[in-house]
């Protein structure tokens, strides 16, 4: 799925990276718990999370991830914004709630923690 | 062991904010040295798992990591209270973290089993009151 069609189906505004949005993504995860994002290393490309701070964008670069959406239209500060631009990773703010989120995303195929063979 | 390329980062304390600096260098040290990425993501996720405990629990301390041609080894070290049960604290969920740290989304107890999970060899050693070292390896070949 490109990280566009995410944006779309998510009605998410683009807060840094929108140069990126033709990249593909395979799988995502949605927690608030970092430490539960880091326990599963395969690929993850999508972390959706209602935690607004540093460390997500931290725990998306030591991930790879390329993409962070945050819910309930949570802003992130300026200095959450220059992080992620300086790691590369697109960050967007979605009006829908968490649950909500990860279910569009699942049920247009977007399935989870693909593990790869 | 072979001549070993070695790294070395003051973690600070106070700042959560700044937590995973170090991390983040070591990811794109290792990074230009040419090592495969899931490597890379093993380390990096281990040693800042490390660096955020040392910001929670022992106020800061040091990280040293050392590249040789057979492992990448990673040693934190700092002089916080020390882990009273090392048993118990490797369990997942298991966590003493306040609920402070909890809502900046970690604390959940996961840590330290993760560190485990992504390396090969693992060693605590820690007294209470004193401090505590943890020397973490990935193995390169």
């Amino acid at each position: 799925m490109k990280i566009s069609t995410i944006r779309e189906l998510l009605s998410a505004e683009v807060l840094t990276g929108a140069d990126r949005l033709e990249e593909h993504v395979y799988s995502a995860c949605g927690s608030d718990m970092m430490s539960d994002v880091l326990a599963y290393v395969k690929d993850q490309a999508v972390l959706l999370t209602g935690l607004v701070n540093t460390q997500v964008v931290r725990t998306a670069e030591m991930m790879d991830m390329h993409c962070i959406v945050f819910v309930r239209s949570k802003q992130p500060t300026p200095e959450i914004v220059q992080l992620a631009e300086e790691s590369g990773i697109v960050l967007m703010a979605t009006p829908k709630r968490l649950y909500e989120a990860c279910g569009i995303l699942y049920s247009n195929g977007l399935v989870g923690n693909k593990v790869k063979e | 062991m072979s001549d070993a390329l070695s790294f070395r980062f003051n973690v600070d304390g106070d700042d959560f904010t700044s937590a995973g600096q170090a991390s983040v260098q070591v990811k794109k040290d290792l990074r230009r040295l040419g090592i495969p990425a899931e490597i890379i993501r093993r380390v990096s996720i281990a040693m800042y798992e490390g660096e955020i405990n040392m910001v929670i629990h022992a106020g800061g301390g040091e990280a040293e990591v050392r590249v040789t041609e057979e492992a990448i080894e990673i040693i934190l070290s700092d002089t916080g209270p020390g882990i009273a049960d090392i048993d118990r604290a490797m369990q997942a969920g298991y966590s003493t973290a306040p609920d402070t740290i909890r809502s900046l989304g970690f604390g959940a107890g996961m840590g330290l089993p993760n560190m485990k999970r992504y390396t090969d060899y693992m060693d605590i050693q820690s007294t209470v009151g004193v401090g505590t070292t943890i020397t973490m390896r990935v193995n390169l070949a």
